[in-house]
């Protein structure tokens, strides 16, 4: 084709050599840029690399560290930690899903509740994250899965530990309860320990706010593993460091009791240490089982606390508001001495009190009252006309130096502190002016006013003591207040009306105490829950409607030693509701024998102990809820 | 190149063999190391297999670079009819089949094909007159000579095998001295070509390999999944590696293919730096062997096929080693004489043993 002369073979010859010289050189270059590459991944990038290839070969697997306890202040444990046996399913190793789940529902006795959980989170599951199957089991049922270990590739079962509260319900409110990291938890602290399985954070009350003390440092579990996740050999393990306990104030053999005492009822009890301020007892029932919680709460069982009209989830002695009766009238008794007012000086009682055209009516005709005897027979005609005299906004300020409608500094999620008003409070809520039935309704603790008990605990414990204490929930060493700014003579009369209420011919002179040496001196209250109608007093019909019963007392009169205020939703009166509670309580720490006779023969009638009653409770739920009786479970 | 060390080494053909022992023996000691100290699965079977084949090559290197020539057609022609018994044993089968069952070897057809085209492109250039070289006709032959095998792996579809035909069939126009023009050219072309290939004519698992190349952190999981490894498993292994046996990537199985593909890495996280220098020496001296055999050819046919078969070899080092640190696509191409596997050993050493047949028959000049 190409009729030019071409390249002779010489010159072909030629041009071989060159080329092949060529390709050599392009070789060597090739050669080099390989050695340099490879010199330069292993030398200025080894660090990098080697970190890279440690953090393949090396999984660490986090032991979670057992939670501080809590101990009351003689060193009784309050909430403690149990050996746990679970078992947990790691998805990525799981083979087939029906059968292994089948598998375990069948070893574990899993209930249907379970399976659709299980079957819920393993869908939402990635990876090396555990779901867990079941915890709190028993050795055996531990042991019936660890022996079929090699049929079910995915299955983990472990050994740790769960949180355990002795005295159970009686102490869901005041420590709160464990429960596992929620996504919003986690999303704010990356921390790898909270999404370890079996690792669980206080969910609410002591246990939350405590929660830094309470924690501890994971241990640690290192394992060589391979790219299938398959474990070689553990390369080295460092155990963890239990969180520190925290010593409260209570005394936990008096909070159960009051928990128990309440019974049936919804209610709280606080009782306070009128020496230094110690809150020895801070009760508020019905309440859930935190251990439930630990465990992780069946659907169920949340359901029925939530649809419980007695309001389980509410701690009742720091959130619950109610309006405080006549509890607050040596309260009010203080504030009259303090305006001039001669305990001496005489209202008589013609059974009402008239103001304008309106007629406040008293419980009874009480004839010619002094102070003492106002408090005793809580006349309150006697407190209509005295706070006529003086006006509201002089008593305001000694209810508040009392406590009411405080909040106080206390490693509790929420107070609620309630009301106590004034002129300026009610120009600034309503816009109005304050009139003198305003102050004749809140004189007897009605109206505008309420207070949480655990004020009212407060309140008598300042009273009783005469000083200006701090209720404090942490044990530890501390001064007493300083002396309220009121006169000893002051306080002493309110005292002596107060006594007069249970030792004299008083409003709750049944629930004196039957001690030889102690006596208790004390103040009830009757609560409308609603505006009277017609000639209903609140003390019939539904039981929302019933009036709410309230005492608040101390002990022994002479020399207070300790405080205590007790209210009873619905119960009726406080005399009758709320004072033999109150007595129960008191002699149980004088006299605990006596005291656990009394409880005893009560919890016959009431149908056993706090647990059984919980446990009928929810059976009857789920009854009504359509479990068949065979699946029910105790709780 | 080989004015810097001096040349009696490779002069002589047990160098050679010495050189080749060197790597397999390495290879042997890193196989043995991958499979956690045992010479089974694959140590024993590698070193037995390089000794057979070895001796095969010496037994090649007796016979006279005639007899290569005079085969050189109708063994292309004998593949190109593999190629099309294996395509349709494929089809029959229902799925891609890539080799052939003899019963005591399985050979891929596609992979003796790589030294046969630089055999036949080099007969072709020997029959071709020099005058010729420059024309139309020193290049649609050849064209054609490559087409249809390429078209054969390509429909298998192997897209690296028919690189591998190119890169051989180019090499040897290259030394036969094709003008320049073609060369830059062909250049050209590819770099405009490559986008359009990329698109249209790859399928969507070799443009992973390449986009995984690119960027291997984007799908650690995934694809990038053996880059990311392979460079942890050099990069971790420092100047003198981890120490013989205790190389974690390939005995925790995080460095997939670590016998076969990946081998290099294997080896580098156990010995670093050092053993890698060791085998680059090693090629550079096999390389430089080939390029002085051929160069001492006086035969046109020997000097072609010597370089171009060198060559071949070298593609497979290049294509390995380039893709193990990181700098190309995952390919798969074994490291010759280290990695394990039978089908490209026996490659290698055929071109091994045709080097030393040219090497033993330098020839005289026979340009008519």
């Amino acid at each position: 084709m190409n009729d030019k002369r071409g390249p002779t073979s010489g010159q072909l010859e030629f041009t071989f050599s060159r080329r092949a010289l060529f390709i050599g050189g392009v070789q060597a270059v090739i050669g080099a840029v390989v050695a340099t590459r490879m010199a330069y991944i292993s030398v200025a990038e080894n660090e990098k690399y080697k970190l890279l290839s440690e953090s393949n070969r090396v999984n660490l697997t986090l032991i979670p560290p057992r939670r501080g306890w809590f101990i009351d202040r003689i060193g009784k444990p309050i909430a403690t930690n149990r050996a746990d046996f679970r078992v947990d399913i790691i998805p990525d190793r799981l083979q087939s899903k029906e059968q292994t789940l089948g598998a375990l529902t069948q070893l574990l006795d899993l209930k249907q509740e379970d399976v659709e959980r299980i079957e819920k989170e393993l869908k939402e599951a990635q990876g090396f994250q555990p779901v867990q199957v079941a915890a709190g089991l028993e050795y055996e049922s531990f042991a019936r899965v660890s022996v079929r270990l090699p049929d079910l590739p995915g299955v983990s079962p472990r050994q740790g530990f769960s949180r355990f509260y002795p005295s159970g319900a009686a102490v869901g409110h005041l420590l709160g309860y464990v429960g596992t990291v929620s996504a919003e938890e986690y999303r704010l602290d990356k921390n790898p320990l909270l999404i370890t399985p079996g690792f669980k954070v206080g969910k609410q009350g002591l246990e939350k706010t405590m929660e830094t003390r309470l924690r501890g440092q994971p241990g640690a579990k290192r394992t060589e593993v391979t790219a299938r996740g398959k474990i070689v050999r553990e390369l080295s393990s460092r155990s963890d460091t239990p969180g520190k306990p925290v010593q409260l104030t209570i005394d936990i053999d008096l909070h159960n009791y009051a928990a128990r005492r309440l019974g049936v009822e919804s209610g709280s009890v606080v009782v306070i240490d009128c020496l230094t301020g110690d809150i020895l007892a801070l009760v508020s029932m019905p309440c859930f089982d935190p251990n439930s919680f630990s465990e992780g709460i069946g659907r169920l069982e949340w359901k029925m606390l939530n649809s419980d009209d007695r309001i389980p989830m509410l701690n009742k002695s720091l959130q619950g508001l109610y309006p405080p009766g006549s509890t607050l009238k040596p309260m009010a008794g203080l504030a009259f001495l303090k305006h001039g007012i001669d305990p001496e000086e005489k209202v008589s009682c013609p059974g009402g009190y008239r103001l304008g055209n309106r007629v406040f009516k008293c419980l009874g005709r009480h004839g010619p009252m002094d102070m003492r005897s106002a408090i005793m027979k809580s006349c309150n005609t006697y407190f209509y006309s005295m706070a006529n005299r003086v006006g509201y906004d002089a008593i305001a300020p000694i209810a508040k130096q009392l406590g009411l409608g405080q909040e106080f500094p206390l490693p509790f999620q929420s107070q609620r502190y309630g009301t106590i008003p004034d002129s300026a409070w009610k120009m600034k809520k309503y816009d109005q002016e304050w009139s003198r039935s305003d102050t004749l309704n809140a004189v007897i603790g009605q109206g505008y006013v309420i207070v949480s008990p655990f004020q009212l605990a407060v309140m008598a414990s300042r009273i009783a003591s005469g000083r200006m204490l701090e209720p404090e929930i942490l044990l530890k060493n501390r001064k007493a207040g300083a002396h309220l700014p009121f006169p000893d003579e002051h306080l002493q009369v309110v005292r002596d009306g107060m006594d007069l209420v249970v030792n004299g011919a008083g409003t709750a002179v049944r629930s004196r105490l039957d001690l030889p040496d102690v006596t208790m001196a004390g103040k009830t209250g009757t609560a409308q829950v609603r505006a009277i109608k017609g000639g209903q007093r609140g003390q019939s019909g539904a039981r929302r409607y019933r009036d709410h019963g309230l005492f608040v007392c101390f002990a022994p009169v002479a020399q207070p030693r300790y405080a205590a205020a007790v209210v009873i939703e619905h119960g009726l009166g406080g005399a009758r509701a709320a004072a033999p509670v109150a007595k129960d309580v008191l002699t149980f720490l004088y006299d605990r024998e006596k005291a656990m006779a009394s409880l005893e023969a009560l919890e016959a009638g009431w149908g056993g102990g706090i647990e059984e009653r919980m446990a009928r409770q929810y059976a009857a739920f789920q009854a009504e809820q359509g479990v068949p009786a065979a699946e029910r479970s105790e709780m | 190149m080989n004015g810097i060390v001096p040349a009696p080494i490779a002069a002589l053909p047990w160098r050679v063999i010495f050189v080749l022992f060197g790597l397999a023996s390495f290879g042997t000691a890193v196989l043995y190391s991958a499979a956690g100290g045992s010479f089974s699965p694959w140590a024993g079977n590698h070193f037995l297999r390089f000794c057979v084949l070895m001796t095969m090559a010496v037994v090649m290197s007796r016979l006279p670079l005639d007899f290569w020539k005079k085969i050189t057609f109708p063994l292309y022609v004998v593949l190109l009819l593999m190629l099309v018994a294996v395509e349709l044993i494929g089809f029959a089968g229902g799925g891609s089949q890539r080799w052939i069952n003899l019963g005591i070897i399985t050979f891929q057809p596609s992979e003796l094909m790589k030294p046969t085209v630089v055999l036949v492109t080099a007969w072709f250039f020997d029959r071709l007159p020099p005058s010729k070289i420059t024309s139309f006709d020193a290049i649609w032959p050849v064209a054609v000579m490559l087409v249809v095998p390429s078209i054969l792996v390509i429909i298998q579809p192997d897209f690296d095998a028919a690189l591998a035909y190119i890169f051989c069939a180019a090499v040897v126009g290259f030394l036969a001295g094709w003008p320049m023009i073609y060369f830059v050219a062909g250049g050209v072309a590819v770099s405009i070509l490559a986008p359009l290939v990329y698109f249209f004519g790859l399928r969507p698992y070799q443009q992973d390999r390449v986009l995984i190349f690119l960027n291997p952190e984007n799908d650690p999981l995934g694809k990038g999944y053996h880059i990311t490894q392979s460079k942890i498993a050099i990069g971790s292994g420092g100047i003198f590696g981890k120490g013989f046996g205790n190389g974690t990537q390939s005995h925790l199985d995080y460095l997939p293919e670590g016998h076969t593909d990946f081998i290099f890495a294997t080896m580098a996280e156990e010995w670093g730096l050092f053993g890698g220098l060791i085998i680059i020496g090693l090629y550079v001296l096999l390389m430089r062997w080939g390029l002085k055999v051929a160069m001492e050819s006086t035969n046109r046919y020997g000097q072609l096929v010597a370089g171009g078969l060198t060559c071949t070899i070298f593609f497979y080092i290049m294509v390995n080693l380039l893709m193990v640190v990181g700098l190309a696509p995952v390919a798969g191409l074994p490291l010759p004489f280290v990695s394990h596997g039978g089908s490209s050993m026996l490659t290698m050493m055929i071109c091994v043993g045709i080097i030393m047949s040219i090497e033993r028959h330098p020839g005289r000049r026979t340009f008519s």
